[in-house]
């Protein structure tokens, strides 16, 4: 039997970060008493009507233009009718057959569609773990109710749990660059679940999925997968076969467990929302969005693999804007210095600096100037000091900042430039360590650290290594 | 013809309780309104498009400015069971 | 004081605005008039109890009675549901709002059939309203309260909803003017949603100035209401004293045999006072609005069974007493709080939208719908207005039709194909007509419709006409006023009851 191979696609709901809720004035909020933020509508009082937000259509858009999507020219609104009391309405007005963007992708993941609805209030159920069932009663606070939601349908392209969760980040990393949102997966701003099948290796047809819900955390999420990839590939290599149903993980100990209905019978009867028009976005609308994008990470990452830099630190990099831009600044001045030298002091030898002693500070927001650094770099490159030193200057720079020239000098780590002085060090070395000589010149290369080691000691590694062996060598005639 | 069983299905849709003798009554009464309904199924529409609405408007807008949200005692003031700034249902059952 | 009360919306706005009238004295007459409610109009009137009031600043309006479809802050708004008894809204709907700012006190709040479904009124949680030409007969529905009021002398003028005839069908069984406006001419927030894409407001008046005046108030674009446009510019009290130039299309299918021989009369003789005033008559094919009937019963109850999904017992209204679990609590609340009407609908509505059945009847009612718009669309390119009778037949008797759904709704047979196709339609009194099987003369309304947004030209000519008819919209002998003069036999039941 061909092995199995997973086949993930992934349903993402974002919260917007507009000032207000979808469909009325009510301001959003977080951990605030409950029923603080409602109004005749947003309880879905008798008589009460919908009034759509433009901010959110406005992110929706944005959302549309980083995913490539194409935008609906007419969009409108449905009602997804269900009896359940964080719904006050017993429908949710969202998009169904005409979403306001589709076709799309990021990075190598294609993108079903991108739709506008409103979330769902927050039930307490009392005396329960929060799942759907258990005894008792609920409480229901209305706050969230009515929040701007986009939800975000991919194309089951993705081929396992680290890849699935590796683009979710990118996705995360995306949005939040865009600004309309906090996608806080632990506050719920950015909620993602899973649908996850498994199929012969190299076949097209897909295998009957499970949804994953309630992974409210990257961690929890590629766990989760991993978890229902694993059980899925046993059930179906013993002869099993996999159920369609909807599966809920349970952080305390990474279980998944089937999810009882809201609805014993599922039918939303949906139908187009009377009280509200379609959305016709204009050229202008579309325009603004586009043109409103920052670089985003997928783009930023590959323009910096274009400047040399390695795969895995231009995705650090374009991941971190902040970091991408003072690498930048600091690699238009450095001169001869190449961005992937930059990059990997910005990356490195900064980044650990600034960690030193648990610091907290970006590169950006550090004492250490970009010109800064990258006078130091070109000091190591041009061999003007050690490498070793460039570390000592740069925890110097985290420190108090200032010039790095100016510290060498205070600190004395300018290498010896006068080859006169440094061959009778080297001499002094070897006459000193007779045994260590007497094995390089048996063959033993290994042997000739102790002298190296010997000479950096006596010149507080202000000498240059290599220059430092090709004298050893000159002198023991090899 | 509406069956009993489709009357029961539909009232649980609907969140409607209803009695025997309303579910015997529901399902001759609908047969009958559906009988005279019916007859627009007959009509030749399949190149017709759909009205939902009869207003010509596109893009009715609101600016994302907040509005004053109600004090919380007046918003649970109708409530049937309103405690702890909170509105208390029974809790669905895991076989609801 | 019976002179005072006389004098229409648009004489007293008069009469106050020059000083001759008081709108104290006025007004407290309406509420002596209005507290002699025998007809079980009012679910609640202004400064009776400690059921909240609306003030306001500087009467100089005639006082409106509203159907208890409007939302009005702090004051009961049932929409004549037991699943709203003692609900009391946190805000007003834009109308009545309207009303109010423009110096129009609330008199009462009217009985109607609960959530506006019905064309009798018999469908109330608050028992039957009277039709005050004959207590024993219907005054229609389902703004019945708001008809009653005004044609008993217990407001001078009323406002009342317009999904399917719910405006113009009583007006023409309590022999007073009708109008239900384009859809989008006056706002719905706060209106208690029936079926939202038909629903619209509309004034129950005693001519068909008072109509305009009213008219002119409530419309406008409303932010609140995405789907309101407004008229442009508020109509104009009309004038017009012919009918010269003007094109009447009667459709040819008007199911004429479908129709009472008295109301067919009084049909045909208005036909021909419009050709006396100068209009011109012919027959124009209005070939789908036989089926608007069938249309209008899938796509008002589905809209609806969405609406009335909010009715749960969880933020408002009435919770049953039942206990169990989330969905019993559900299941008996909605029990308990609905009717049988709306049952009806609800599961009717539901049925229709529910998966496998979508196709068959909500997208092939809004296909019938698109063809309905089309034939008025086709008529008005030739014609100025569509004529029919309000009502195939002249007020009927309680309990007369409440055993056969079908029979009821087919009340609305003339009357929904305007609202299907969101145009306005305006119902006058045209004469007196003995029902079927006898009894004493009833009123027959004549229904008029125009193009969108043509409500001037609707209320001139109505206008024109009504001065031609001269019918007298007091109905004699009926309770008319505190006096009450005196009564006509018939039912005295309804009242309190349920
Ligand atoms: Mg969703
Ligand atoms: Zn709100």
């Amino acid at each position: 039997m061909a092995e199995l191979e997973a086949v993930i696609g992934l349903e993402i709901h974002v919260q917007l970060a507009t000032r207000t809720k979808m469909f009325c004035g009510c301001e959003l909020s977080f951990g605030d008493e409950p029923n603080v933020h409602t109004c005749p509508v947003c309880l879905a009082h008798p008589g009460v009507l919908p009034v759509t937000n433009e901010q959110a259509i406005l992110y929706a858009l944005k959302i549309a233009a980083a995913l490539e999507c194409e935008v609906a020219p007419h969009s409108i609104f449905h009602r997804k009718n269900y009896f359940y009391p964080d719904s006050p309405k017993a429908y949710q007005i969202s998009q169904y057959d005409i979403p306001i963007a589709g076709n799309g992708r990021l990075g190598d993941v294609r993108i079903n569609r991108a739709h506008l609805e409103e979330d769902a209030a927050k039930m307490i159920h009392v005396g329960d773990s929060g799942r759907i069932h258990g005894s008792g009663a609920s409480l229901v606070d209305f706050n969230r109710g009515g929040t701007p939601l986009v939800e975000i349908v991919t194309e089951p392209d993705l081929r396992g749990a680290a890849e699935a969760a590796a683009w979710a980040r990118l996705l995360r990393e995306t949005v939040r660059q865009l600004g309309v949102s906090d996608v806080n997966m632990e506050e719920g701003s950015l909620r993602v679940d899973a649908n996850v099948s498994v199929r012969p290796a190299g076949s097209d047809e897909l295998g009957t999925k499970t949804e994953l819900k309630n992974m409210n955390s990257f961690r929890f999420l590629e766990r989760g997968m991993e978890a229902e990839l694993a059980r899925q590939r046993e059930l179906i290599e013993g002869g099993g076969t996999v159920v369609q149903e909807t599966l809920h993980f349970h952080p305390e100990d990474g279980t998944l467990h089937p999810l009882r209905s809201k609805e014993e019978a599922h039918d939303y009867r949906y139908f187009p929302e009377p009280d509200l028009v379609p959305i016709a976005p204009t050229e202008e609308m579309i325009r603004e969005a586009r043109e409103s994008l920052p670089e985003l990470p997928a783009a930023r990452a590959a323009r910096y693999e274009g400047m040399g830099l390695a795969e895995d630190v231009a995705a650090l990099l374009a991941a971190d804007p902040e970091t991408a831009g003072y690498f930048e600044q600091v690699a238009e001045v450095a001169g001869d210095a190449e961005p992937r030298v930059v990059a990997n002091w910005v990356t490195g030898e900064l980044a650990a600096a600034l960690r030193q002693d648990g610091g907290e500070a970006t590169a950006a927001e550090s004492n250490v100037e970009p010109g800064a650094l990258a006078a130091l770099i070109a000091m190591v490159q041009a061999k003007k000091i050690s490498h070793g030193s460039g570390k000592t200057v740069l925890a110097a720079l985290v420190a108090e900042g200032g010039d790095p020239e100016a510290l060498v000098d205070r600190e004395g780590l300018a290498q010896i430039s006068d080859s006169g002085e440094l061959e009778s060090i080297v001499a002094a070395a070897v006459e000193a360590n007779p045994e260590a000589a007497e094995q390089i010149r048996s063959g033993n290369q290994k042997a000739i650290g102790a002298i190296v080691g010997a000479v950096m000691k006596e010149t507080k590694g202000r000498a240059d290594g290599g220059e430092v062996n090709r004298l050893i060598r000159e002198r023991l005639g090899l | 013809m509406i069956e009993r069983e489709q009357v029961l299905h539909v009232a649980k849709l609907a969140r409607l309780g209803l009695s025997e003798e309303e579910v015997a009554r529901m399902a001759g009464e609908l047969s009958g309104i559906l009988e005279h309904v019916d007859r627009i199924g007959e009509l030749e529409l399949d190149e017709v498009a759909p009205t939902s609405h009869v207003v010509e408007l596109e893009n009715v807008l609101r600016a994302d400015e907040p509005h004053e949200s109600l004090d919380r005692d007046v918003a649970l003031s109708q409530a049937p069971d309103p405690i702890d700034g909170a509105f208390r249902v029974p809790s669905p059952q895991a076989e609801g | 004081m019976a002179d005072m009360l006389d004098l229409t919306a648009v004489q007293a706005k008069q009469a106050m605005a020059s000083g001759d009238l008081s709108p104290g004295e006025y007004g407290d007459a309406w509420a002596e008039a209005a507290a002699g409610d025998e007809l079980n109009a009012y679910l609640w009137r202004d400064g009776n109890g400690d059921a909240g009031a609306i003030s306001v600043e500087k009467p100089s309006l005639a006082p409106v009675a509203i159907k208890d479809i409007f939302c009005t802050e702090g004051v009961p708004t049932t929409a004549g549901s037991r699943i709203l008894e003692g609900y009391r809204p946190a805000y007003t709907s834009t109308a009545v709002r309207r009303l109010i700012e423009a110096g129009a006190p609330v008199l009462g709040k009217t009985n109607m059939d609960e959530f506006a479904m019905g064309s009798s009124n018999e469908n109330s949680a608050f028992g039957p309203v009277l039709n005050p030409w004959d207590r024993g007969r219907v005054p229609g529905g389902s703004s019945g309260g708001s008809a009653a009021v005004v044609a008993g002398g217990l407001a001078p003028w009323a406002i009342g909803t317009d999904t399917g005839g719910s405006i113009r069908q009583p007006a023409s069984l309590c022999g007073i003017v009708g109008l239900k406006p384009t859809y989008g001419a006056i706002s719905r927030y706060g209106m208690i949603a029936f079926a939202s894409s038909l629903d619209q407001c509309g004034p129950l008046t005693r001519d068909v100035r008072d109509a305009a005046l009213m008219l002119s108030i409530l419309q406008g674009a409303d932010p609140c209401d995405s789907t309101s446009v407004g008229l442009g510019e508020a109509p104009s009290l009309p004038d017009r004293e012919d009918l010269k130039g003007l094109r009447f299309a009667v459709p040819s299918e008007l199911a004429r045999d479908a129709i009472e021989p008295g109301v067919r009369e009084v049909f045909e003789a208005t036909l021909a006072r419009i050709e006396q005033l100068g209009g011109e008559i012919a027959e124009a094919p209005l070939p789908h609005a036989e089926h608007g009937i069938s249309a209008y019963y899938v796509i008002a109850p589905a809209e609806a069974s969405s609406n009335l999904a909010r009715y749960d017992g969880v933020r408002y209204g009435m919770r049953s007493e039942g206990g169990g679990d989330l969905i019993e609590m559900y299941e008996t609340t909605r029990a308990e709080g609905f009717g049988t009407e709306v049952k009806r609908r609800i599961m009717l509505g539901t049925y229709a939208l529910s998966s496998g059945y979508y196709d068959a009847y909500y997208g092939q009612a809004q296909k019938v719908r698109t063809k309905i718009a089309a034939d008025f669309s086709a008529a008005f390119a030739e014609f100025d207005f569509v004529v029919t009778p309000t009502s195939p037949s002249v007020a009927f008797g309680l309990g007369e039709k409440t055993a056969d759904p079908l029979a009821m709704y087919l009340n609305d047979f003339f009357t929904v194909p305007m609202s299907l196709a969101g145009i306005p339609a305006i119902s006058i009194p045209a004469g007196l007509a003995e029902p079927q099987g006898g009894g004493p003369q009833l009123p027959v309304g004549f229904q008029i419709a125009a193009p969108a947004f043509a409500e001037q030209k609707l209320l001139d000519a109505a206008h024109a006409l009504e001065q031609a008819i001269g019918f007298d919209t007091h109905p004699s002998g009926a309770p008319y006023g505190p006096q009450g003069s005196k009564k006509r036999t018939g039912s005295e039941e309804g009242g309190e009851d349920g």
